[in-house]
């Protein structure tokens, strides 16, 4: 379904730019620095909105073109921009991301890229991955997963034996979410290769010298292992035919990958456990089914504060869906599921995850801001709101709870460190709704008692 | 030891005493150099921004509008459209078809569901290659809707940031002299180049209205469109943060003769010389004697609490990072009056004359640097073992990283630094980040004695 009714302007995007998708998957990448082609302001813009988010220094380049570059091209200034790079950083590679400027005016970046090859010595080059982002077509979700596909599709070679390694895919989750996902595969014994690693590039500890490019992130050796993998994991309902590294992977070494939703709540996560039963062959260990035992026993005990409460989520397509079917599974009725993108398969993999749980499908509209989603409002009258940050002027417009969840968390601290995936994450954000919700009723009570 | 600069970059550092003072600056920033600086049309929208009854569209794909969406400080007294954030989100069609039609069936749709008092129309990089005639659009909208919608011509890559600033001045220059002037006191002023940062405008335009002189315009903080179309009937433009508006002054003066001042509102010296100065102007001797007045209280009122914050942070280094470098005088003052010394100053786009002043006012060894970068400015951090770091988003965690203390002093903040309140304001926030006892667990301060926390 489509964005109703359909509005000509956009007031308040519930969307970001395609170039910062991909700068943050650079960024999970070893050793690697993230490198805009376009003018100066996107890269200075990204930093600033993804510094807000993470508190972590995040440097980002650009060829900071100008007027002249803009009607001769900006070749001159990609390549000068990647030897000054070189030269200060020193990194193991550059994900050279386009712009909207450099996709119009035309600038051929392969082909810039293999001319600049030529032209400089291997010895001294670091590994160079480019990815198309015009920011004039899809999010930054799409620039996330094409960052990955570009990478896996220029680094990963075919060999001709494979490993006992899985590519675990997860797409665009907090710092936390990557490490308790390193940490699951872990535990199951699956020597993974996880594709972006965001787990310490952006959450990293106070340090005695800078580091030019944090440590972390996915080895780039791995990368290139990858497409001997035995399997690949990738999470997304909403993918479709978009070009990933996992299709990337298939169409290279005819890889088996295994398409999951984002393992948010139990129902999701009891199908990524399952998965990873099949491809370890063990049973899900102790500590998880343990976690599992007290989050079911959570919500029990708190399933009366949540049940028919009215949930609008909003946010990137995959982690509205996940929230979706977590928060129909512990009795919220979400009544509208919101994005700004344009997958085309958003209100299907909503359907996916409530068939047989929600008497009612919500309503799921793509290509929706916040102009589209507070007109919603205020005929649906949601009791909470659950996504980023920039839902808080509506949330304190209905005075109902923002449950923050996703990117970006802008107005808390500590948004890399929230755990949304897994029974873990589960349990956590569960904690959250249900206290928000009792909060908001001792609040608004004239008596005020101090127990439940 | 590694040089901290690339080699086109060392003519844009300075370290005082070292050699005769000369800086290379206002120039395109270099390739890869990774600059702290945005882009023209950054320079336009943060300027226009704080006009709270105006429609301010971004013309182009959504990242240029999300990301400028709500992010200055800047507070209305009244209606607050400035702070939602308007796009025609550019796709791929319309590069190719291009945007016009969209763009007025976008100002269409606004207008009428806000009714906004003019329209801004932000051009973009996209804008500028595809070729839209913003003008045209701009003067048939206008014509329907009987409001002045004006085109800000702030293409992204036409330039840095000042010129941004430029065409922000430009649009707005074309609403001056289009109202009524009648009514207006000859002792009266337009505040250019504050932004209402938390408050900071109402604050100043108390004080002006306790001298006795009144307030046509706030250019632009609280803003009103009303206000800035009437400018033109003040007898005198104070410029603040000149950067950005003080285009706007000289343009004024030569249309409508109206004279500028160029002052600051940072730090009680600043603060002080911007009311005498303004004082000085009028030359009314009871506006004069009520401003010595004012100044005297306001001063009374904040130093003994000052002298508490001086006490404990005399002999402590500051590093200071900020947008324009006038604001960096004051800060360098300010942080005299509270006993620290300023080791390291630099901006993103200071003139020649602006680091020349830098240089007379800084002590020796200080480092003065143009457009600088997070690699050099972690390097000046860490040589001059800085206690208390100056700048906006970007800077902070740099600072944070190494484990140094941070002042929010940008556009975003939500603390008001301009006034004699402000400068308590700002001692306070510079005492509680430097005296926190956080940094004792910091590897800096560790030495590496707890080899964990060495990576």
């Amino acid at each position: 379904m489509s964005k109703m009714p359909n509005y000509i302007s956009t007031t308040n995007a519930c969307k970001l730019c395609k170039p910062l998708g991909a700068s943050l998957a650079f960024r999970g990448m070893e050793g690697t620095v993230p490198y805009l082609h376009g003018s100066q302001g996107c890269a200075t813009y990204m930093r600033r909105y993804i510094i807000s988010h993470y508190n972590e220094p995040i440097d980002i380049a650009s060829s900071s073109l100008s007027e002249k570059h803009a009607i001769y091209g900006g070749a001159a200034n990609l390549k000068m921009g990647l030897t000054n790079v070189t030269k200060k950083y020193q990194p193991q590679m550059i994900g050279i991301a386009t712009t909207c400027l450099t996709e119009t005016i035309g600038d051929d970046v392969p082909m810039i890229v293999k001319e600049y090859k030529r032209e400089t010595e291997a010895a001294n080059r670091p590994l160079l991955v480019h990815v198309s982002t015009p920011s004039y077509s899809g999010t930054h979700m799409e620039g996330f997963h094409a960052a990955v596909a570009a990478a896996v599709d220029q680094l990963a070679q075919s060999p001709a034996v494979t490993n006992d390694t899985v590519n675990l895919l997860p797409g665009f989750v907090s710092s936390a979410d990557y490490r308790y996902l390193q940490e699951i595969m872990d535990d199951f014994g699956i020597k993974t290769t996880m594709l972006p690693d965001l787990s310490t590039t952006m959450d990293g500890p106070a340090l005695l010298e800078y580091e030019k490019i944090p440590g972390g992130g996915t080895p780039l050796e791995a990368i290139r292992q990858m497409g001997g993998a035995k399997a690949t994991v990738e999470f997304g309902r909403t993918l479709g035919k978009t070009r990933t590294g996992a299709t990337v992977l298939e169409q290279k070494s005819g890889m088996r990958s295994h398409r999951l939703g984002l393992p948010m709540g139990i129902s999701e996560t009891d199908r990524f456990f399952a998965c990873l039963e099949t491809l370890s062959g063990r049973t899900t260990p102790a500590k998880y089914a343990d976690e599992r035992g007290r989050l079911v026993d959570a919500y029990v005990d708190a399933h009366k504060y949540v049940f028919g409460k009215k949930a609008i989520i909003y946010g990137e397509e995959d982690m509205v869906v996940g929230l979706t079917s977590w928060l129909a599974e512990i009795g919220v009725t979400p009544i509208l599921c919101a994005t700004g993108g344009r997958s085309g398969h958003f209100a299907e993999a909503i359907a996916a995850v409530t068939d047989g749980v929600l008497v009612e499908q919500p309503k799921a509209y793509e290509g929706m801001d916040f102009f589209d989603i507070a007109e919603e409002a205020e005929t649906l009258g949601p009791d909470l709101l659950v996504g980023h940050s920039k839902g808080y002027p509506l949330a304190r417009k209905l005075n109902i709870p923002l449950i923050r969840v996703g990117f970006p968390i802008h107005d808390r601290i500590g948004g890399q460190r929230i755990i949304h995936l897994g029974y873990r994450g589960a349990q956590q954000l569960f904690d959250l709704v249900v206290n928000s919700l009792i909060e908001k009723k001792q609040n608004d009570s004239p008596v005020g008692y101090s127990y439940m | 030891m590694e040089e901290i600069a690339l080699a086109e970059r060392e003519t844009q550092i300075y370290r005082k005493g070292e050699s005769t003072f000369e800086i290379t600056c206002n120039k395109d920033s270099l390739a890869g150099a990774v600059s702290q600086r945005a882009c023209v049309f950054c320079g336009s929208r943060v300027v226009l921004y704080p006009i709270a009854d105006a429609l301010h569209l971004v013309h182009g794909p959504i990242g240029c509008a999300v990301y400028t969406w709500d992010i200055r400080g800047a507070l209305s007294s009244g209606p607050e459209l400035h702070r939602l954030s308007f796009s025609t989100d550019l796709q791929e069609r319309d590069v190719i078809f291009g945007g016009e039609k969209k763009l007025k069936s976008a100002l269409h749709e606004l207008i009428e569901r806000h009714s906004p008092k003019a329209a801004f129309v932000y051009s973009t990089c996209i804008v500028g290659i595809i070729g839209d005639d913003l003008e045209a659009v701009c003067r048939r909208v206008t014509e329907a809707k009987g409001i002045p919608v004006i085109p800000v011509q702030s293409e992204g890559f036409k330039g840095n940031k000042r010129s941004g600033y430029k065409a922000a001045c430009n649009a707005m220059f074309r609403l001056i002299g289009t109202g009524d002037t009648s009514g207006i006191s000859k002792y009266s002023i337009n505040i250019l180049g504050d932004f209402n940062l938390a408050g900071e405008i109402w604050m100043v335009r108390e004080y002006f209205r306790r001298m006795g002189i009144e307030v046509v315009a706030n250019i632009t903080g609280d803003g009103r469109i009303g206000d800035i179309c009437r400018a033109h009937g003040a007898s005198l433009n104070v410029v603040q943060c000149s950067g950005a508006t003080m285009d706007l002054a000289n343009m004024m003066e030569e249309k409508y003769g109206t004279p500028s001042i160029r002052v600051s509102y940072f730090g009680i010296e600043d603060m002080s010389e911007a009311l005498y100065d303004v004082a000085r102007f009028f030359k009314e001797p009871d506006i004069m004697e009520r401003t010595r007045q004012l100044i005297q209280e306001e001063v009374q009122k904040i130093y003994p609490e000052l002298q508490k914050y001086k006490k404990a942070l005399t002999g402590k280094k500051a590093a200071i990072y900020v947008g324009g470098s006038f604001k960096a005088f004051s800060l360098v003052k300010a942080f005299r009056l509270i006993g620290m010394d300023v080791v390291m100053v630099g901006s993103q786009t200071g003139t020649t004359e602006d680091y020349q002043e830098l240089e007379a006012i800084t002590d020796p060894g200080t480092i003065i640097v143009d457009d600088s970068n997070p690699l050099e400015l972690t390097s000046f951090l860490k040589e001059k073992e800085v206690d208390v770091f100056v700048g906006g988003v970007k800077e902070r965690p740099i600072a944070y990283k190494l484990g140094v203390g941070f002042c929010d002093h940008n556009h975003e903040r939500k603390e008001a630094l301009a006034g004699f309140t402000g400068m308590l304001n700002f001692a306070r926030e510079v005492y509680s980040s430097v005296m926190s006892p956080v940094w004792k667990f910091v590897p800096r301060n560790t030495k590496g004695n707890d080899q964990t926390f060495k990576r």
